[in-house]
Parts: structure tokens; sequence; C-alpha cells
């Protein structure tokens, strides 16, 4: 254990070595902000809404083929800084955000670019299951029809095909695809959400608390398809549940009131966390 | 009146005191079954009710259980030749005499005598009336208290009670409806034995210029209501496509692109639009816009009327934009955030979002706000009668002046008539079939309406 928590404290230090080379600010955060194949790169973010700070200088990475769960106590700014990651932040009036965060090494703040492209390759799910009130297949075919990335009715059918069946909902609605999308049980419509999301063929795929409106049963069903879809994906994960974060995640970060207190490897957090608030909620004493 | 009240109010401070009392105390209060008040209300109810049943159905039958003892009483001679309406008249004498007013006839000693029995049966009744209601009031005070025991429900009771009187209230509007119809009903009936009905439904020619007298030259009358129709489709085809496409995009703006400010200053003024009395509407569009659109018509060559249906049409627009922009505002507004974030989060721009997912969303709640629209549309009348003039022409030239239903509704309502001529009955045969018309659009918009609200809740 003691040979862990040493390593832990070197990487610490080369982390920190390594922010000041990027002139980045160091942040206060203990553990490793970093992951060696880096999809997006997040370096001191701060967020107000109005005149209230959400979050403070928050640096994080989120990895490929890597699952990173973000658990603490509500109003911590977990999904807040989710949010920022494909500027659905920009939608909510005298929200402001500062800082630097990169989709593989380009600013997404940047002036040029636009929100609207940049949300297609940085997917995202939320807490409700929220189906368009179309048909099946139209909810599927939204997102490749408004981007064009289809040229023939077969290869839109094919691509539909495909993204239900990468959601693990394929064999249960190929027979009524023309059916509402409403019309489909919770856990159904949540694994409609992320075949919607998949089929405009993302990098990176951001979950709001995906579960948290779902049965135990349809909870197991997607916390195993998050697992599938690290294959391919990067995937940043919010959830209230700290044994989801430890079954599905391999890094975790703890967020407390606007500070991202700690990050590691999710094994690491769980049974030997560094910091006193991280044990303080992993333990249960609040939260 | 004032006494009856002052006996339900005694009710209820006895019944209170009583089951306070029969709790063993102001300390006691939880042992009662229903608060102190309830016990109060249910004695003033039990005073009240009874004694106004008792009042009103005194005053039903009052007269005419005095008016026939007062005929029993008169001398058999004065009765003898007279017919049902002279025995009506003298009665009236008898009753005129009685309170003091002129009466028409000459006064004989019979009817003075039967006057006087006519004063005093009356004052007799009066008395009596007032006796009985505070005997029932009183009576029903004293039961009421008698009841009041720890373990009696008041407030079970006192709460049907009240739920009666709201259902009876709800019944009077749904009462009201349903006579209007048969009344308009029965005439309409009358109507179609006159004139029969393919011919009122058919017909193209509108005359209704009936004889009133015998001795009078007219024309026979035609009642062709298809041009009455038609100029009313006409009107109300082009107030929709004024309404319908800047109603909308209205609506569009304020809910989904307005800043807040825009929003909190616009929708109210344009809401103002609907508060205008349609009689303004009407000048406006008679001496204001039928002048300019005549203008343009002739500086293109066209021929217009001076009051054509284009006027009534593009004023009446007007007029019901705030209907439809108001209520497709408030069913995009009712469209949930979460479905603008699911397209956002795809990639898709704000137009897109609108146009792909809010508004299919909302399209059954703006067609249900389109039909109401309609319907107020088709029933507008001064606009109409201002704008659009009276000459029941078949065309379908906005340029032309038409007529509409409820114009002619009105034309034929309006100064001497009889009531039994075709010419008037025409007008509850269209008033039905207007009701009828616009009873439908309002039962599919409300169904429409209905059914995408279950798709959210």
């Amino acid at each position: 254990m003691s040979t862990l928590a040493s390593e832990i404290v070197r990487d610490t230090s080369a982390i920190t070595a390594a922010d000041l080379a990027r002139g980045g600010r160091v942040s206060g955060t203990i553990g490793d902000i970093t992951t060696p194949d880096p999809r997006m790169v997040c370096r001191g973010v701060n967020v107000w809404y109005g005149a209230k700070q959400a979050i403070k200088e928050v640096g994080l990475d989120i990895g490929k083929n890597q699952v990173v769960a973000m658990i603490g106590p509500s109003g911590c700014g977990k999904s807040t800084f989710l949010r920022c990651l494909n500027r659905m932040n920009d939608t909510i009036d005298g929200c402001r955000v500062q800082g630097s965060i990169q989709l593989d090494g380009q600013e997404i703040y940047d002036k040029r670019v636009d929100p609207v492209p940049l949300r297609a390759q940085v997917g995202m799910v939320f807490q409700k299951p929220n189906p368009f009130p179309k048909s099946i297949y139209e909810n599927v075919a939204y997102g490749p029809r408004i981007h064009g990335l289809t040229n023939s009715k077969a290869e839109l059918d094919a691509l539909v095909e495909t993204s239900l069946r990468k959601a693990g909902l394929w064999n249960e609605v190929k027979d009524r695809l023309d059916q509402p999308g409403t019309g489909l049980s919770g856990g159904q419509q949540q694994r409609l959400c992320i075949a919607r999301t998949i089929a405009v063929s993302p990098e990176v795929i951001l979950m709001d608390e995906p579960c948290s409106a779902l049965d135990p049963i349809a909870t197991a069903i997607i916390e195993e398809l998050i697992d599938e879809l690290r294959e391919q994906y990067a995937i940043a994960i919010v959830t209230h549940s700290m044994q989801q974060a430890a079954r599905v995640s391999q890094r975790t970060a703890y967020f407390h009131l606007g500070d991202l207190v700690e990050v590691g490897e999710t094994n690491q957090i769980f049974t030997n966390p560094r910091h006193q608030l991280t044990e303080d909620y992993i333990t249960g004493r609040f939260g | 009146m004032l006494v009856l009240l002052a006996v339900m109010a005694l009710a209820y401070h006895g019944g209170r005191k009583r089951a306070i009392t029969s709790a063993g105390g102001a300390g006691q209060i939880s042992t009662l079954h229903s608060l102190p008040g309830y016990y109060g209300f249910y004695a003033a109810l039990w005073a009240g009710i009874p004694a106004l049943l008792l009042l009103g159905l005194w005053l039903g039958i009052q007269d005419a259980v005095v008016t026939g003892l007062v005929k029993s009483a008169l001398p058999a001679q004065t009765l003898s030749g007279l017919s049902d309406g002279a025995l009506g008249l003298l009665l009236n004498d008898v009753k005129n005499l009685a309170s003091g007013s002129i009466v028409g006839g000459t006064v004989t000693p019979e009817i003075q005598a039967a006057a006087d029995h006519f004063a005093q049966l009356q004052r007799l009744a009066n008395w009596a009336m007032w006796l009985l209601v505070l005997a029932a009031a009183s009576g029903g005070m004293v039961l009421a208290w008698g009841q009041t025991k720890p373990r009696m429900r008041a407030r079970n009771r006192v709460e049907s009670i009240v739920m009666g009187t709201m259902f009876l209230c709800s019944l009077i509007a749904v009462l009201t409806t349903l006579g209007i119809i048969l009344s308009v009903l029965f005439e309409s009936l009358q109507f179609f034995q006159k004139i029969h009905p393919a011919d009122f439904f058919l017909g193209t020619l509108w005359s209704p210029q009936t004889a009133m007298r015998t001795d009078q030259v007219a024309a026979a009358g035609a009642f062709g209501a298809v041009p009455l129709f038609t100029g009313t489709l006409l009107i109300s085809f082009i107030a929709m496509a004024v309404a319908v496409p800047i109603g909308l995009m209205a609506a569009i703006y304020l809910s989904e692109y307005a800043p807040r400010q825009v929003r909190s200053v616009a929708k109210p003024l344009l809401e103002i639009l609907a508060g205008i009395p349609t009689v303004v509407y009407g000048f406006f569009a008679a001496l204001t816009l039928a002048p300019v659109i005549r203008a343009i018509g002739e500086s293109l060559g066209l021929e217009v009327a001076s009051e054509s249906a284009l006027a009534a049409g593009l004023v009446m627009g007007v007029m019901i934009i705030p209907f439809v922009s108001s209520l497709s505002d408030d069913v995009i507004n009712a469209v949930p955030q979460a479905m603008r974030d699911g397209s956002y989060a795809l990639g898709a721009t704000q137009s897109e979002t609108i146009r792909r997912v809010v508004i299919p969303a909302a399209l059954p709640g703006i067609v249900g706000g389109i039909l109401l629209a309609v319907s107020r549309a088709i029933g507008e009348t001064m606009i109409v009668v201002m704008a659009a003039g009276l000459s029941a022409n078949l065309t379908a030239n906005p340029l032309a002046s038409v007529t509409t239903v409820t114009v002619q509704i009105v034309t034929l309502l309006t100064g001497d008539q009889e009531f039994d001529s075709a010419k008037t009955l025409a007008a509850f045969a269209l008033g039905l079939t207007l009701f009828l018309v616009t009873l439908v659009l309002n039962v599919i918009a409300l169904h429409i309406v209905r059914k995408y609200r279950e798709q959210y809740e």
C-alpha cells in the first residue's frame, strides 16, 4: 500500500511540473489529472452562473478508451463541468466559462469554433431519457440527417441498425422501428438516446447521471453497455451512485463545492482515498 | 331575508358552542370528529337551506293560489259569458286596484270587493309565509343542534352539501347551453317546415325580403344559404391566411429567440390586440383599409368594390393574431427543455431544433389553437358588417363585396319583425348551422389539445 501511495505522490509532482510547463495554473487537486492518451484536455476551467462561481480551476484529462467517473455531493459542479465539455452551457443565460478545454488539441472555446459541429463530436446523454416524439427509426436517423452523413436510404438504414445494435437495443425494437420512441420503457428510452448519440459517430460521449431515472435491471444493462462502448469512445460520466462509479469507470474524479478535490484510478479512490473529503464522502459520512 | 341570515348566524354559533360543550370544554376539542366550526356550519346549513327552499316554493305558488281564491269568490254573474282573455283582464284589474295602480276599466262594486279580498289574502299569505319560513329555519337549527355529538361527522356532511352546491353551479352552464340549442332548434324546425332544407343548404340565391303584410308588394323571398357560407369561408380563409403565418412566426420568435426583456414587453402588447373592440377594428377596416385597397387595386387596373372581402379578411386576420400566437407560444413553451437539449447535444442548430423537434412536438397544440381561431373568425360579425357589405354574392373574388352568416342574422333580426315569418326564422336556421360548425371545430380542437397533453404527462 505504501508503495502505491508514494508512486502517486511522485506522479502528482510530475503533473505539477507538466502543468507549469504548459503555462497552466497549478490546481489544488490531489492525484493525477492527466492520462497517457488524452482525447480532451482541460486546464484551469472556471464557470460562473451570473455572479456565482460554480467551478473553480478544474483541470482534468479525458482519455481514449476510458471511462472517467465524476462523483460528489449535489451542487458540487460535476454536471456543470460535464456541460462545459460540449458547450451545452452556451444555452444557459448568464453562464460564463474561462480556461482551456481542448479536444484533440483544438481549443473548443475558441471564437472560431462553432459549437454545433463540436456537439456532434462530443455527444451527450442526459439524466432523464429524452427521446424525441418521433418514431424509433427517426430518433436515431435525426443526427445523421441533419449532418448529411449518409447518401442513400440504404446507408441510413444500415447506420440506424448498427447504432441500435451498438446500444444493445436492436433485437428489442427491430420489428417496431416505426413506433414512437416515447412508447418504450425508461431503460429502452435511455438506450435509444445512446443509440441516437452514437449515430453521429462522436469521439467523446458525456453522460449526465444516465441511470438515475432507471430501475436496477435497466441500470445494469446500461452499465454493461458503457463498458462495451469504452472500446470505441472516450466516456465521461457523472453519477450519484458510488457503486456505479466503481463498477464502470477506470478513473474517478471527486468534486466538492466547485473544486476538483481528488483524481485517481478508480480502485485507488475507493480503497485508499488520499484527501479527507474524498474519504468522508465515499465512506458515507456526508453527501 | 335578513332575519333568515340572522337565524343562520345564530345556528352557526349555537352549533359551534354545543360541539365544544359536548366535547367537554375548549381543551377537549380534539375528541370531536370535526373542527367545531364544521358543527356550526352544519347547523347554519340546516337552518338556511330548508327555509330557503320553502320560501322559493311558496313564492312560486302563492300567486296562483291567491288568484284562484279570488276568482272563486267573485259573483257568478260577473264571470258568466267571459272568455279566458277577458277573465285575465278582469283579474288584472283586481290586482291593479289592490296595489293602488291605475285601472283600465270602470270600477264596479264587485271588482272593488274582489280587490279588497285580494289584498287581504295577499297580506295573510305574506305573514303565513314568513312565519312558516322562520319556523322551518328554527326547526332545522334545533334539529342540527340535537345531532351535535362528538362522533357526528359534521365535516363530511358539510363537505358533501358544498359539493352538491358546486355541482348545481356547473349544471347551470350546461343547462344554459342546452336551452340555447333547444330554442334555436325548434325555431329552425319551424323554418324548415316553410322552406325545404335542400333549398336552404343548396340554393344559391339569398334574398330574404318577403312581404310582411299581404297588401305589400315584395318578392317571394329566396333562402339559399350557399352564398352566405361561401362568403363566410372566403373571409375566414383570408383571415387565417393572415393570422396563421404571422401569429405562428411571432410565437416562435417570442418563445425561442426573443431575449427576456423583449418578450416581457412584446407579449402583453400583442395580447392588447385581442382587447380592442371589434367595432373599432370594423371602422378601421371600412374607413382606412378599404379605401387603400381600392386605390391600390384601381392603380393596377382592377375593379374593387368599396366594401371588399379582402379588407374585412385582412383586419379580421390581424384581430385573431393574438389567439394564434398566444396559444402557440404556450404550447411551444410547454415542449420540455430536455427535447431541445437532446437535439443540441446531437449537433443540431437552433433553427434545425425548432423546425425538426420543437414544432413537430408542439404541432397538435398549435393546430388546436388555430382551430379555435377559425371558429372565432367564423363567428365574427362586426368587422364584416362594416367592411364587407351586405350583398350576398356567390363569388371567390376577394375584391368583391360578400356577406357572411352572422351578418345576415343581424340584418334579419334588427328592426320591426314578426316572429313567425320565414325571414326571421331563417336567422335561427343560420344560427343553428353556424353553432354546429363552430361546435364541431371546438370539439376537434379540444380533442387534439387533450391528446397532445397526454404525451408529456
